[in-house]
């Protein structure tokens, strides 16, 4: 890559905006990324209308038969089809990490707003309240509270939600305490703003891009998660296909009908790049001062 | 991070300082985390004493007992302050499914953890560091490409997944390696790396492609700095102005992380010992939470936690002793 190609001459009219999609553009891996996330989410979404076969349904006459013209992707130990398994499994990946970073986000942003602005004690208990959490590492963590929660999706994904907000508070924290000293958000206070309003109108656009780097590369680390989680049966309960069962599963038939375990983990290895690319890029068009680390 | 305000001066008394108010936030941290874990059981659905009972549990005597045993029947607030006196004490409770204490349980895996783990993190070293190395030495050159796709593949990669493709290709397929089992080092070395080197092998790719990023960032940091210029000027070969002047430089954060994703690694032994069957301390948990024995998991918690919060520490104390701008004048 070039490097003096590094700040673009801004012509007229030129929004940040604008500029940033420029940089993100140039960034061919990570348009890549963004392409194959596309498709995950448009394979998740047209389930339905797209896999050949119920994703459920089993058939004794069809049990691990290799993939053929019939199953791209062969069919697992009940005679299910694993493609339409993939792709309704999708569904299960791709809102575990969209809707748990979600709500990490949610829980996270505003205590870590709070702390940053207020300082003082409150500062001091959320802070050590997100050390404690950050010292137990986030599977473990999201492992014992699953455990505790009782085995369901939606369970797992409250897990996982709760395991990865501290890094949002600790960002958030940061980010804040940052935007506490400048200029704008001085003459914000010294104009008489009350600090829920300088919280939302003046600080937290100014860190939405730190939080969407950070939220896209957690994605990916929630995905990870999510099929862990489920892997250890404490996600999707079956027979609703997720990938991380579906690996499950396949572990017992390695012998017999190795197709059962390439294709959910290559699925899982596809998205959580892409999402890994995706942020990568995201971070050089966002934030031009991490740009060449 | 506190040691910015430290580092320009050098003297004793600010490492100290210093590590006065480190110890200082770890112990407010660490009660709260026994809250947190302590908490846990609140989340549980249905009653324990119904759980722990098992066929017995028809019997009102006997969950009585078990009710009275656990303090099931006393205030919430009492429940934890015995709960964290008797884990002040090293008393992690009593397993119910095993009948063990759950302190000795650990005790009895760690040692199978800590084996896989510490090759992992030889593994982990001797590809990423070398590889950060090489990367930021060719910057933006085909040797730099190719390390940083494989470091993203290595993070991207589900550990879970490669463990079960790496079974299936050395053992399945060529019947290099034993696909799942354990023996221990000290019964057999030849047969304990046979069945840890896959495994190892597993987790230690994941953390290389983290030791490789931040070795490459800390690298071209290093080489860009004025004291490379010089050497470079002064004429020294490319290899010692890498190898003795930007290298030292460039290591000192990296053994920081190094401590953290050592942590890590018992993150990642939880799914690849349940993949191999290797019956250390990630296979505990997960054993834990299918027999719904609260208290095993509980006590891995904690102990993972204590294990984290030690090694962070460690990693800042050696980051001070490497950093000569830290050392004590």
């Amino acid at each position: 890559m070039s490097v003096t190609t590094a700040i673009p001459t801004a012509a007229k009219g030129d929004s940040p905006a604008r500029r940033a999609l420029r940089r993100f553009l140039r960034h061919r891996l990570a348009v890549l990324g963004l392409i194959v996330i596309t498709i995950f989410v448009a394979g998740a979404v047209l389930a339905p209308w797209i896999a050949p076969y119920d994703p459920v349904a089993t058939s004794w006459s069809r049990i691990r038969k290799p993939p053929s013209e019939l199953h791209w992707f062969g069919t697992d130990e009940n005679g299910r089809d694993v493609l339409s398994r993939v792709l309704w499994g999708a569904r299960a990946s791709l809102m575990a990490g969209a809707l748990s970073v979600t709500a990490a986000l949610l829980i996270g942003v505003p205590f870590g707003l709070l702390a940053g602005l207020t300082g003082g004690w409150v500062d001091t208990i959320i802070s050590r309240f997100t050390d404690a959490m950050l010292s137990v590492p986030f599977l473990i963590l999201a492992i014992a509270l699953a455990a505790f929660l009782g085995p369901a999706l939606e369970n797992a994904m409250l897990a996982i939600a709760i395991s990865a907000s501290p890094i949002f508070v600790r960002l958030a924290r940061g980010m804040a305490m940052e935007a506490k000293a400048t200029e704008w958000v001085e003459a914000a206070r010294s104009l008489g703003n009350p600090p829920w309003r300088i919280a939302l109108v003046h600080v937290l656009p100014n860190i939405v891009p730190p939080l969407l780097v950070q939220a896209t590369l957690a994605i990916a680390e929630a995905i990870i998660a999510e099929a862990s989680l489920s892997f250890l049966g404490l996600g999707q309960q079956p027979p609703n296909p997720s990938w991380g069962s579906m690996l499950n599963a396949a572990q017992r038939f390695l012998t017999q009908a190795p197709w059962m375990a390439i294709y959910p983990g290559l699925a899982i290895f596809l998205v959580v790049l892409a999402f890994n690319l995706f942020g990568d890029g995201l971070r050089d068009a966002l934030d031009p001062r991490a740009r060449g680390r | 991070m506190g040691w910015s305000a430290s580092r320009a001066c050098g003297c004793n008394s600010v490492m100290w300082g210093w590590l006065l108010r480190r110890l200082g936030q770890i112990i407010p941290t660490l009660l709260i985390l026994s809250v947190l874990i302590f908490a846990l059981q609140q989340l549980m659905p249905g009653d324990p004493a119904i759980i722990m009972a098992g066929e017995e549990r028809g019997d009102p005597q006997v969950l009585a007992e078990i009710r009275a045993e656990l303090m099931l029947d006393r205030p919430i607030w009492e429940q934890y302050a015995a709960w964290l006196w008797r884990l002040l004490h090293g008393d992690l409770g009593f397993s119910w499914r095993i009948r063990q204490p759950v302190g000795s349980l650990i005790l009895e895996k760690l040692p199978v953890t800590l084996q896989l783990g510490g090759m992992a993190f030889l593994i982990a070293i001797a590809i990423g560091i070398p590889a950060g190395i090489v990367s930021a030495a060719f910057r933006d050159r085909p040797a730099d490409w190719a390390a940083n796709a494989v470091a993203l593949a290595g993070i991207s990669t589900p550990n879970f997944w490669l463990g079960i493709m790496m079974i299936l290709l050395f053992s399945v397929e060529l019947g290099w390696l034993p696909p799942s089992g354990y023996v221990p080092l000290s019964q057999d070395w030849r047969q304990s790396l046979a069945t840890t080197i896959m495994p190892a092998f597993v987790l230690g790719t994941g953390i290389a492609g983290v030791f490789m990023r931040h070795t490459r960032a800390a690298m071209i940091g290093a080489l860009s700095q004025d004291y490379v210029r010089t050497a470079r000027a002064k004429g020294l070969p490319e290899r010692v102005v890498i190898g003795r002047h930007a290298l030292r430089n460039a290591l000192v954060p990296v053994v920081t992380l190094a401590t953290i994703e050592l942590g890590r690694l018992l993150a990642g032994a939880v799914l690849t010992e349940q993949i191999f069957s290797i019956p250390g301390f990630g296979k505990l948990i997960v054993d834990a939470v299918f027999n719904r024995d609260y208290p095993v998991v509980q006590g891995v918690v904690v102990v993972t936690a204590l294990i984290f919060v030690t090694l962070s520490l460690i990693g800042d104390l050696l980051y001070m002793a490497i950093n000569p701008r830290l050392r004590a004048a």
